[in-house]
């Protein structure tokens, strides 16, 4: 059987002499790997870095199987951010969280269109405020996405300013009342919209997801958060 | 079929790069004709190298003298340093006979995947020979991949308090090259890294 479809290559990690073995997310048959024959060749090596989108195709004898996959080049992200190290470490790590975290085999088309306008953000201002929303976004696709649209105390829209860790639900900064130090900080910019104010605001956001990935994604399969995060982390703190 | 020497001979050899069974048995068949002409000589280079090459303690370049032979080169300028992932890629610089500074030898590069972090490579001893001073320039010549990019920025970070000048080579269109025929990635970077005529 096969199938054609575009995908956003998550990782590559060489096998045998001369092949690659492919982890795609795609968008009709979600986060999907296959072998890439000649993959570590001159002419096929850039077309398999992280964060390229791909025109592929998937051929195996069974659906179950590994397969092999064929591509093209469509939007070389790779390319165009590796010369911002925080863009790198940007790109790096949304790659390495999805790929961690996503169900092989799953399709979740949001999450393909949410990571590929996150990958056209990269050069723009405001990029690591999409991040911190496709964060959010894969919390959601997984069934554990934050309600941060009214308080879960009063059902107030008004202040917004915590998150409770054991719902992920927002407070209000009025309810939160002697609470408020075992909640985690909700960051303005995720309750309002629009940019966050400073480096500290978009630390919290970061922190926000961080925290329930890691405690819904991570910790229930025995993993840390992927190492690329914590460096994309300390790299924008620089 | 053959003897257990024979077996063990074709095992071994069918580990090499470039080399599977089918291919190791011809080399193995070929090696035994050619007993006294390439087999005995070859086993003699073998067990010198294996014997005399060690891993430079400036550099991490391979060589049979320890400082290696481009460390302890007098000739070559001492205050530039270019970092390079693996031996294979200073034996390419060396080939070009392009750079007469010295090399900095990492051992690979930082990857996530498969669980390389800055402790597994040979970054400590990079910034300790920074930090002694009398450097002008460190050159990263690591992979125009995502992950010898990372690597290259993270050594930019750990380099930063020393203030030495840090440059990257250019990506971009090969000597040679058709538009036409590079990818739209190369393409892109060479874009970027245009400069005035």
């Amino acid at each position: 059987m096969d199938w054609s479809d575009e995908g956003i290559v998550l990782a590559a990690r060489a096998h045998g002499e001369t092949g690659l073995v492919v982890s795609l997310l795609t968008r009709d048959h979600g986060r999907h790997s296959g072998f890439v024959p000649g993959g570590i060749s001159r002419r096929a090596r850039p077309v398999w870095q992280s964060g390229n989108l791909v025109e592929v195709g998937w051929r195996g004898r069974l659906p179950e199987q590994l397969g092999n996959y064929s591509g093209e080049l469509r939007e070389p992200h790779a390319a165009r951010a590796m010369d911002d190290a925080i863009e790198l470490a940007g790109l790096a790590s949304a790659c390495a969280v999805i790929d961690a975290a996503l169900p092989e085999r799953e399709p979740h088309p949001a999450m393909f269109d949410g990571f590929r306008a996150f990958l056209g953000s990269l050069g723009h201002p405001g990029w690591p405020t999409i991040y911190v929303r496709l964060e959010l976004g894969l919390l959601q696709e997984l069934g554990f996405g934050l309600d941060l649209e009214k308080c879960a105390a009063t059902g107030s829209t008004d202040d917004l300013a915590f998150v409770s860790p054991r719902t992920g639900r927002a407070v209000s900064r009025e309810a939160a009342g002697p609470y408020k130090e075992k909640l985690l900080a909700l960051p303005a910019f995720l309750s309002t919209g629009g940019l966050p104010s400073d480096e500290e605001e978009l630390r919290q956001g970061l922190d926000l997801t961080g925290f329930f990935l890691e405690r819904h994604v991570f910790w229930p399969h025995n993993k840390p958060l992927p190492p690329a995060r914590s460096r994309f982390m300390e790299s924008l703190q620089r | 079929m053959n003897g257990p020497e024979i077996e063990r001979l074709i095992q071994l050899l069918g580990r090499l790069p470039g080399l599977g069974p089918r291919s190791a048995r011809r080399v193995a068949l070929h090696l035994l004709k050619k007993r006294e002409t390439l087999m005995q000589p070859l086993g003699t280079a073998l067990a010198d190298a294996a014997r005399a090459i060690r891993a430079c303690s400036v550099c991490g370049n391979l060589d049979t003298i320890d400082p290696c032979s481009i460390c302890a080169d007098s000739r070559r300028d001492a205050g530039l340093i270019c970092v390079v992932e693996d031996v294979g890629d200073l034996w390419a610089m060396e080939r070009g006979r392009i750079f007469s500074g010295r090399y900095h030898v990492l051992g690979g590069s930082l990857s996530a995947l498969d669980g390389i972090g800055p402790e597994e490579l040979n970054i400590g001893s990079l910034v300790k020979r920074v930090a002694a001073g009398g450097v002008r320039e460190v050159i990263m010549a690591t992979n125009a991949t995502v992950d010898g990019q990372t690597t290259a920025h993270y050594l930019a970070e750990r380099l930063a308090e020393h203030e030495v000048p840090l440059t990257r080579l250019a990506h971009g269109v090969p000597v040679g090259g058709e538009l036409d025929w590079l990818d739209d990635g190369t393409l892109a970077t060479a874009f970027k890294a245009r400069r005035a005529l």
